[in-house]
């Protein structure tokens, strides 16, 4: 039986609540293992303050074509939270008005707003210097109307980044759905075709590999060198940099996790491999994320378990750059999943 | 004692070693390090080498930590088994090729 969100299936862990107080107890009670605030007060860094905001994530709706088994997002074909047009113009309105230098769109899968095309010929007259959006590759196949979305990302100047857990079928299948594995190779080639990946063009395809199952990405640089050489003998595909991203356990990853008696070991490992120096660098300091409804987080993990930002002014219609420097950032035992090994994010390894 | 002489919960002890004898533990975990590092082999050959010396002298801290080590650096399960088959065969050769001494002596007595 194919996989639903765990909204759709009334599922206690599609409860952002339920999620911060499952990872408030068990092994982090008393006694167990430290909480991410008391292993950052440790070191002195705790609270964790923000850096000047320079990448503003928008996550334009949780609607997807794909139900991945590790999605944060909890999203798939179901989810209806959209952002609004509205909602998109006050996001406008602060990329005029802010030194933020990259803009990244993600979602659910962020080609299914009907208003993405509009959104983005916006953001491009407003200009920044990076100007992301992270594609899932199936979607371009999934309908004829987005079929030529490798030829509108390239007229926009559009840095590609795109999910594809391995370079072979059966890894990426089991995580993604069956089929994915097929199309995402078709969609890079249909990228490939338009110039993404290709030296010289300046069109960036960059990938993101996150583990398929309860352990950690080994090196960036190695991996990227194992998808390359595959990438390239296979299906004569090309692309830039590989991105190494851990799982975070809430919502699907997290129920993973209990279901397979993982979650323990599993926060283990994050926690014997935490690196105080990738917390320097962690996405939260240089990034707000904005929900589909405007309100603004400190990372995409925290929109889905809706811990807001501290501050007064949490909606992106009265943004306060300077308020929001003042902050302390929202954290919790997820985020552990930033801070393993060589460190996480959704623009790779930390450190 | 306790009820089974391997828990999992040990390999993480590992490093404690070095606890009753700081000298010798610190070079043994240097040197151990600088195995593994990437040289004229990757570190993901040797992370493949460990998967089936692990299986040979059938080690399950090894074998634990050499499985993990190898879906992390994106090893898939037919390299894993492939690397087995080594260990497997080497094995199962180092026994068969015995069968010479078997057959030299069988030789000798026979009339």
């Amino acid at each position: 039986m194919a996989l639903k969100p765990l909204a759709s299936r009334n599922h206690d862990l599609a409860n952002p609540k339920s999620q911060l107080t499952f990872l408030a107890n068990g092994i982090f009670a008393k006694g167990g293992l430290p909480t991410f605030a008391e292993r950052l007060s440790d070191g002195g860094q705790y609270p964790l303050k923000p850096a000047p905001v320079e990448i503003l994530q928008v996550n334009v709706g949780y609607m997807c074509n794909q139900v991945c088994a590790h999605c944060h997002v909890d999203a798939g074909p179901q989810r209806k939270e959209i952002m609004t047009r509205d909602t998109m113009q006050h996001v406008l309105n602060v990329l005029g008005s802010n030194e933020v230098h990259t803009l990244d769109f993600t979602g659910g899968a962020p080609e299914m707003n009907p208003d993405f095309r509009w959104f983005v010929e916006e953001c491009n007259k407003i200009g920044v210097e990076d100007f992301i959006v992270r594609s899932n590759l199936t979607i371009i196949l999934a309908n004829e109307k987005y079929h030529d979305l490798p030829e509108f990302f390239r007229d926009h100047a559009i840095h590609v980044v795109s999910s594809l857990p391995f370079y072979r079928r059966e890894r990426t299948d089991k995580q993604r759905g069956d089929g994915v594995f097929d199309k995402s190779i078709k969609a890079l080639q249909m990228l490939n075709e338009v110039g993404y990946g290709v030296e010289g063009t300046g069109l960036k395809l960059d990938l993101v590999y996150n583990p398929a199952g309860a352990f950690l990405p080994a090196s960036q640089a190695g991996l990227e060198a194992e998808f390359k050489n595959n990438l390239l003998h296979d299906f004569g595909i090309r692309f830039n940099s590989l991105f190494t991203i851990a799982n975070l356990p809430i919502s699907r990853f997290l129920e993973y996790l209990v279901n397979t008696d993982n979650y323990e070991d599993y926060m283990d490992l994050l926690v014997s491999a935490f690196n105080p120096a990738a917390v320097n660098n962690v996405m939260c300091r240089n990034t707000i994320s904005v929900g589909y409804d405007g309100y603004l987080y400190d990372c995409d993990f925290n929109q889905m378990l809706q811990l807001k930002v501290n501050a007064r002014k949490q909606h992106i219609s009265e943004f306060d750059s300077t308020e929001l420097a003042a902050r302390n950032i929202a954290v919790s035992q997820h985020c552990y999943g930033c801070t393993a090994g060589a460190g996480s994010s959704c623009q790779g390894s930390l450190t | 004692m306790d009820q089974t002489y391997y828990n999992p919960k040990d390999l993480k002890k590992f490093g404690n070693i070095t606890e009753w004898n700081e000298e010798l533990g610190n070079k043994f975990f240097d040197y151990y390090n600088s195995v593994f590092a990437e040289g004229a082999l990757t570190a993901r050959e040797k992370s493949l080498i460990a998967l089936a010396v692990a299986h040979t002298i059938q080690c399950p801290y090894c074998i634990d930590a050499y499985t993990s080590d190898g879906l992390s650096r994106g090893i898939d399960k037919k390299e894993m088994i492939e690397a087995l088959h080594v260990a497997g065969a080497i094995r199962g050769g180092a026994s068969l090729v015995h069968g010479v001494q078997m057959m030299n002596k069988v030789e000798k007595l026979s009339m």
